[in-house]
């Protein structure tokens, strides 16, 4: 096995909630959200990994995380064999923020509406003191646009961002932070916003890339459609833990955790032969919250396999089969079927 | 109309009278929804979609307006209502509609049932005890909590806050009832519950549905009938099973081409180049012929008939009967699909500034 680009080792990150004057007089106990709840996971070189889970559970926090935009509460995180948790002065910030990246979800937001493309491309440039007169700069600039096929590039250096499509502003932010040359991408949810033929469109690009410009992403999504073709691994997230991780084509042909499996039933499908009846979706109710995690398994109350043990005792990943682990005391043993009822 | 037909609509064409000149937002819609039948409607955004929705509504708000066309629903032509008549006749009793971003539409000050009551008030003559039942039945009905009902919105997850809004639009027992992007901000499995809630819904109470998303593959599990529009227009209109197992349309091929598959490792996704057009001044010809990978020399010269293709109806020259566009077929020019460059130069000589303008307003009206 090869060295992972990027390792994380019981990542945590538990926020505290604010308690107002009186709740502080009576001593009552701190209480936090555990959105990220001790976590494993490496990520290896040109090979994306992809995290998928509900609103609320934890994965933009994971994201903010390895880009240092938060501070974890535990845990150590590696970048290409440098533990990054240790970065304390500006100028370490700023050599590990060359190397990695972020995207955000709405494009419509994440441009300066104020800024011409070529400013708003112009500011990593200026923040890392990269190329010494303004032709260099341009040129650095088209070439960006170019790599992100916004072509001839001379027409959208003068353009404000109202004045180009969805697909294209989430093409200039991808150019932003592709000028940079960073070895690691982390994309949260980069195409969520876009209309499905857009959406397409991005997602070859940013795969293109891959192999032109070395680059590796961490994927953050909720659409666990696309990560078959995007991603090499995958992380299932429920509640602040990773409860199945392993390679994209083994988690999804062959779910072990029946979250995973809940999952891929909701799912929906164009073919309309199959998911014409009621599907039978194993699970009810909604996402707890992340101030008080269910005790044992944090799925349990929502799990239709749940037994006695799985309310008292936390399950220990479990390997189904090579590089694919699945955190349930059953992983392994529970059928599934995917086919819709009815 | 027959009695089996709930609603008709002919030649229908709702324009925005801006500024800058008039924006072809619908054009030529016509379509028929049987009773407790259901119709999908996809596109990408900025396509007319949610202007079809308010027109049926008669609440398309100015500078839009209905230029022509009818609709004819069980018996009333809609087009002719005023305002005040489309209130009392229409809308909630005979068809009601589900607002895309529906968890934002309730007031946070007033309690869910006082949201929930205000429209049997303003159709029915009952007391605020009777209104409460007859809430509380509906609640029941989308798998909540009669208790709810004293809840106030902040209370409520997204998935509950949709539920109510569903259950409020079923109050009046309404023909049609029309949801416009129902499930969007929802996450898959809180979505699949819903989902599976309306059809089960549909059956019980025979509800006729119309269904607006860009979302294909939610359409394909609850549509009878598929409507697919591109540019203002209804593309390809017809069995939903059929359209999505043999797509006729240059534009749908491509549009199911680009959903990506769970089930089989793929290299590349099919994607459509280019960008939708400006509707104030839309291309010539065929509105797609600038990103079509199908595209003739006719299709840049004449709009297209709607042609018959076993039992589907798609708006597109290559199915033409006509023998002068038969012999069009070889002729060819760049279209974007070719060319990606191609298709920034065509953009490029129609006048950047102005192409744009109409995208921004295209995604203005959306909204």
């Amino acid at each position: 096995m090869p060295k992972p680009l990027f390792k994380a080792r019981n990542l945590t990150k538990h926020f505290e909630i604010t308690q107002g004057f009186f709740q502080k007089l009576r001593f009552k106990e701190k209480q936090y959200v555990k959105a990220v709840d001790g976590i494993d996971f490496d990520i290896y070189w040109k090979q994306n990994f992809s995290v998928v889970g509900e609103s609320g559970c934890g994965k933009t926090t994971i994201g903010k995380l390895m880009m240092r935009l938060l501070e974890e509460t535990e845990g150590d995180m590696w970048m290409k064999g440098k533990n990054i948790t240790e970065i304390k002065t500006r100028e370490q910030l700023k050599a590990y923020r060359r190397q990695t990246q972020i995207i955000y979800q709405d494009p419509f937001s994440a441009l300066d509406p104020r800024h011409r493309v070529r400013t708003i491309l112009e500011e990593p440039l200026d923040i890392h003191d990269l190329g010494d007169t303004r032709e260099e700069r341009t040129d650095m600039i088209m070439e960006a646009l170019e790599e992100v096929r916004l072509t001839p590039p001379e027409k959208f250096l003068r353009r404000y961002p109202h004045m180009i499509s969805g697909g294209q502003k989430q093409r200039v932010s991808l150019a932003r932070a592709m000028i940079l040359n960073p070895d690691f991408i982390v994309a949260d949810e980069p195409v969520s916003m876009l209309d499905v033929s857009v959406r397409a469109e991005v997602l070859n690009l940013m795969k293109d890339l891959i192999d032109e410009e070395d680059v590796t992403y961490f994927y953050i999504t909720h659409d666990i459609s696309t990560t078959r073709f995007f991603t090499d691994y995958i992380g299932v997230m429920y509640l602040g833990d990773l409860v199945e991780k392993g390679k994209v084509g083994d988690v999804l042909d062959n779910p072990s955790h029946p979250y995973t499996q809940a999952l891929l039933v909701a799912v929906p499908e164009a073919d309309p032969e199959r998911v014409r009846g009621e599907k039978k979706v194993p699970i009810s109710g909604e996402i707890p919250s992340g101030t008080n995690i269910p005790s044992g398994c944090r799925f349990h109350p929502r799990c239709p396999h749940a037994e006695q043990i799985c309310s008292e005792k936390e399950p220990e990943p479990r390997e189904v089969e090579k590089e694919h682990t699945a955190k349930c005391h059953f992983a392994g043993e529970i059928d599934f079927d995917l086919d819709v009822a009815k | 109309m027959d009695s089996d037909t709930v609603l008709k609509v002919d030649e229908l064409s709702t324009h925005y009278l801006t500024s800058d000149g008039e924006v072809f937002a619908l054009d030529d819609a016509s379509f028929e929804l049987k009773r407790g039948g259901s119709i999908g409607i996809a596109g990408e955004s900025g396509c007319g979609k949610s202007t079809l929705a308010f027109s049926l509504l008669n609440q398309v708000q100015p500078p839009g307006e209905i230029m022509s066309g009818s609709i004819n629903l069980d018996g009333i032509e809609v087009t002719n209502l005023s305002e005040k008549e489309a209130r009392r006749k229409i809308r909630w009793k005979k068809v009601s509609m589900v607002f895309q971003g529906a968890m934002e539409i309730m007031t946070p000050v007033y309690s869910v049932g006082h949201q929930m009551k205000e429209p049997l008030k303003y159709h029915k003559d009952i007391t605020g005890e009777e209104a409460r039942k007859i809430c509380e039945k509906y609640l029941e009905l989308v798998n909540l909590e009669p208790g709810i009902f004293d809840r106030y919105p902040h209370e409520l997850s997204g998935g509950q806050k949709q539920r109510v809004i569903i259950a409020t639009a079923l109050l009046l027992e309404p023909d049609i009832v029309i949801l416009d992007e129902p499930t969007t901000a929802l996450d898959v499995v809180v979505e699949a519950r819903i989902m599976n809630d309306l059809k089960r819904l549909r059956r019980e109470l025979d509800i006729s549905m119309i269904f607006i998303t860009h979302d294909l593959s939610i359409l394909a599990e609850v549509s009878d009938e598929l409507a697919i529009m591109y540019a203002g227009w209804i593309v390809e209109f017809g069995d939903a099973n059929k359209i999505y197992k043999d797509p006729k349309h240059p534009y749908t091929e491509k549009l199911m081409a680009a959903i990506p598959d769970i089930r089989t490792d793929i290299d590349r996704l099919e994607y459509i180049p280019g960008v939708p057009p400006n509707l104030v001044n839309p291309p010539s010809g065929c509105r797609f012929h600038p990103r079509c990978h199908k595209a003739m020399e006719v299709c840049r010269e004449m709009e297209p008939k709607t042609h018959n293709v076993e039992g589907v109806k798609v708006k597109c020259h290559l199915y033409s009967e006509d023998e002068s566009i038969a012999e069009s077929r070889e002729a060819t020019y760049e279209t974007a699909y070719e060319d990606e460059m191609a298709a920034e130069a065509y953009e490029g000589e129609k006048g950047t500034e102005e192409v744009e303008d109409g995208l921004e307003e295209a995604e203005v009206m959306e909204e």
